[in-house]
């Protein structure tokens, strides 16, 4: 690898640590300013205000502003995402699990839909503008745009309680077999792709289509090669640079955004987790699951530029 | 020899071609672009087609490969190639001609290459395909036609990226590409146009070369008449999809029969006496040495230039000789590093935005493509009233009364004064982009390749406008060009630039006349002269004076 890709890597890595660390004092910000008092939430409104006093003293809510962040912050570096008002649990041992269940769920949804996907562009420029592209389009468009609770409740309807193929509630235990969890997963990981298939399928698409009009094209087109041929040699490899962007924009959104499919079928992950905790004003989880969320957010958009940067035969061989 | 059955390669017989378009405005309909056109080709013959731009030269080169580009359609004739009419073996059938018995070299190798692909992978990639022979005989095989077209490292260049190979190399490469799968037929589409002049003339050389030592036949496409010479058996010359006249190389350059082939040969015929210097330059260039910013590579180097008023001075040179960044320079967008820019005598601010609007007014550009340097959007009037308004606050009546004058000046007329700039032909565009420049009233018109991307007749017509209105107003123009006949047309002073420098400089009558200097040889040397035999003199001559050093 050249000196001049690893400096762009570098500068690229650099500046995302950078931007997690705005982003810690967003969140941190953020849930100051959010209404209600962790301390009534968690005694209730009958309680006295010196029961209040002291366990506002105890929880540390009473430090200034900035001490406090430092605190949280040095302990998130440190690997201790702190406790859980609620029950005084370790919220990094109890995320844990619900964060691998989450990656888990999400890593067969790209599995499944990236390749999908992509092949679907592929396929729909081969025909474009004839009925398969229109149908392809058409299709996941459709899907795109129905909203993901919905989607989940018809599949739910008509794959778990009509035809009973697939349960409806995704429990997950440790312990359980391959199989089983995959069953369990079928059909939260078959909605979260209905909902992100037609975002890739139309950018790799277009993506395609732009690098299609490009003299090498009609190079390759006199050469006598086939049109399958000349899309994946030559236009696709063209157009990564793109399609990678929105591929790993629709991997955070599996991570991140699946709070409301976890929510319809009962999914153990990071969602569900949120959700509980936003509810209780449990601070320290809801800055916690943030975190988390931006870092994967963060990160994976980092793969796609370095990505991109690799892709470039420019910056691999300089002159 | 082309008349017996069995030699002849390719025939084709009343090609018709058609294409759809739709203008803004009106409903989508068919424009023919090429109209009952007949050629045959015999085995091993070179055929230059000749024509302006939209004489369906590209078009007809494509037809043998059954290649129709954009919306453009076979709709008539027949293309037979080898005897069978390429034409009814549907897709599969072109496919396996393409690639395999004609292959295509296209205008701009940058462009042509996949910028993801080593060279090598392309070069043999149709000659793969088409199972002709295994990976290492057809990777010889480029490598033989690496050497044979003069690359540098034959045995090297392959693995490397399209960016790594400068521009005349990859048009080598091209040819080396379309010549491994050894097909019968080559098709060049102006494959030195787009190079500078001292490298086109390797090239070309290196091409004819090849054409001869493998016994290829070409269809050599050019709207440069000299070059096309320099390498054809025969010419066809078309105009508007039309064949006008067809003969032997030497019968078309020294005899041609039609009317429009003879312009198309006396082309370039304007003769200007240059005028003598006066006491009083309207631009002086002090001392001029200029980076771009975040660089500390000077691409110009301490240039020291006048123009006089009423006069041209023209700076020649080639692509990336700093011709261009001169005028970035004058106009202020790029400050120099050292030395200053003077106006009528006062010396003007380095930066744009600290300068007064009059001295904007004084000094106005026309550039080389016209069609971005104007918004679509807007009509004629639009444009040519914007610098009326902007300098001298005209409304109303005097506005329009002064834009019916500018058009007519551009003889144009106020016909044109409501329309688009997509409804403008390329030497139109370039007449409103004058008028617009004339408009402010300049002292100094600096000219950036403003006929490059046009039709030599057209192209003509431009210069000629130019000498007029350049006798009516009394404007100066600074001429950037890497074209030395334009440069003969029109200057009265000549600046040669390379690589940053000012390398010869002074009357036209002075710089184009010996001795000298090595490079200024080398750039009037390379210029394509009508005449047979002209390149391989050339090279000869250039063998004896390397083997004489």
């Amino acid at each position: 690898m050249s000196p001049a890709i690893l400096k762009l890597i570098a500068q690229r890595l650099a500046l995302g640590i950078l931007l997690l660390l705005a982003v810690s004092v967003l969140i941190f910000v953020g849930t100051e300013l959010l209404p209600g008092d962790v301390a009534q939430a968690i005694l209730g409104q009958t309680a006295t205000p010196e029961a209040l006093a002291n366990l506002r003293a105890e929880l540390g809510l009473n430090d200034p502003a900035h001490v406090r962040y430092f605190d949280w912050l040095g302990g998130v570096l440190t690997g201790d995402l702190g406790t859980a008002l609620s029950n005084g649990q370790n919220i990094s041992e109890a995320m844990g699990k619900r964060l691998s269940n989450t990656l888990f769920l999400a890593m067969w949804a790209a599995i499944i839909s990236v390749p999908i996907a992509i092949l679907l562009g592929l396929v729909a420029v081969q025909h474009r503008n004839g009925f398969i592209d229109k149908l392809i389009s058409a299709t996941t468009l459709t899907s795109i745009s129905l909203p993901e609770f919905f989607i989940g409740y018809l599949l739910v309807y008509f794959i778990a309680v009509e035809l009973q193929w697939f349960p409806s509630v995704s429990t997950v235990y440790d312990g359980m077999g391959f199989a089983d969890r995959m069953s369990a997963i079928a059909l939260p990981c078959a909605t979260l792709t209905l909902v992100v298939l037609a975002h890739m399928m139309r950018m790799t698409r277009a993506a395609i289509l732009n690098v299609m009009q490009s003299a090498y094209i009609e190079t390759a087109e006199l050469k006598g090669l086939s049109p399958f041929r000349i899309i994946l040699r030559h236009a696709f490899p063209n157009a990564i640079a793109p399609i990678v962007n929105v591929v790993m924009l629709n991997l955070a959104f599996l991570v991140v955004g699946v709070v409301v499919v976890e929510v319809i079928f009962v999914y153990p992950g990071m969602g569900q987790y949120l959700v509980d905790h936003v509810s209780k004003r449990d601070i320290p989880v809801v800055q916690a699951c943030g975190m988390i969320f931006a870092a994967v957010y963060i990160s994976l958009n980092i793969v796609a530029d370095i990505v991109a940067i690799i892709a470039n035969p420019r910056l691999r061989h300089p002159k | 020899m082309a008349d017996s059955a069995d030699e002849t390669l390719l025939d084709i017989r009343n090609l018709r071609i058609e294409a759809t378009v739709y203008p803004p405005g009106e409903d989508p309909h068919d424009i023919t672009i090429v109209d009952d056109v007949s050629l045959t080709l015999g085995r091993g013959r070179v055929l230059g087609l000749i024509g302006e731009s939209g004489a369906g030269k590209s078009t007809i080169g494509l037809s043998s490969m059954g290649y129709g580009r954009g919306g453009v359609r076979i709709t008539g004739g027949q293309v037979l190639l080898n005897g069978r009419d390429i034409l009814k073996g549907g897709m599969a059938g072109l496919r396996g001609v393409r690639g395999r018995e004609v292959c295509y070299v296209a205008q701009s190798a940058a462009a042509a290459f996949n910028p993801v692909h080593r060279l090598m992978d392309q070069v043999t990639e149709a000659a793969l395909k088409h199972g002709s022979a295994d990976r290492q005989t057809v990777q010889a095989r480029a490598i033989d036609l690496f050497g044979q077209l003069g690359l540098p490292d034959p045995e090297t260049i392959g693995q490397r990226y399209p960016h790594q190979v400068s521009g005349g190399q990859l048009q080598r490469v091209m040819t080396a590409m379309a010549l491994a799968s050894g097909p019968d037929l080559i098709v060049f589409d102006e494959p030195t146009t787009a190079l500078d002049v001292t490298t086109q003339i390797d090239v070309l050389a290196a091409i004819k070369l090849a054409i001869r030592k493998t016994g290829v036949a070409a269809l050599y496409i050019s709207h440069d008449l000299a070059v096309v010479a320099q390498v054809s058996d025969e010419m066809m010359v078309l105009q508007g999809g039309k064949l006008v006249e067809h003969g032997e190389t030497r019968q078309v350059i020294e005899a041609p029969r039609e009317e429009y082939t003879q312009a198309l040969v006396s082309v370039r015929s304007i003769r200007h006496e240059e005028k003598p210097p006066s006491p009083e330059p309207v631009l002086t260039i002090r001392g001029v040495t200029a980076a771009y910013p975040g660089t500390n590579v000077d691409v110009l180097r301490d240039i020291n230039v006048e123009v006089h008023p009423g006069q041209t001075l023209a700076v020649v040179g080639e692509s990336g000789s700093g011709k261009s960044t001169l005028a970035r320079v004058i106009t202020g967008l790029l400050p120099p590093r050292e030395g200053e820019v003077q106006f009528a005598g006062r010396t003007l601010s380095s930066a744009m935005e600290k300068r007064s609007r009059d001295d904007l007014r004084e000094l106005q550009m026309i550039y080389q493509m016209a069609d971005v340097a104007m918004n679509p959007r807007q009509t004629v009037r639009t444009i040519v009233g914007r610098p009326l308004e902007f300098y001298f606050g005209l409304r109303g009546k005097e506005k329009e009364r002064r834009i019916a004058e500018l058009l007519d000046e551009i003889e144009m007329g106020e016909g044109f004064i409501d329309r688009y700039p997509a409804e403008l032909s390329g030497g139109q565009k370039q007449r409103v982009c004058i008028a617009r420049a004339l408009a402010a009233k300049p002292n100094l018109i600096i000219c950036d390749e403003v006929t490059s991307a046009l039709d030599p007749l057209v192209a003509d017509g431009i210069l000629k406008l130019l000498l007029k209105l350049q006798a009516e107003e009394h404007v100066a123009f600074l001429f950037i060009t890497h074209d030395l006949a334009t440069v003969r047309a029109i200057a009265d002073s000549i600046a040669v630039m390379y690589q940053g420098e000012v390398v010869r400089y002074g009357p036209k009558s002075e710089v184009l006349s010996p001795p000298f200097d090595d490079y200024t040889d080398l750039l009037l040397s390379s210029v394509p002269e009508m005449k047979l035999g002209w390149l391989e003199e050339v090279i000869e001559h250039r063998r004896m004076e390397s083997a004489g050093n």
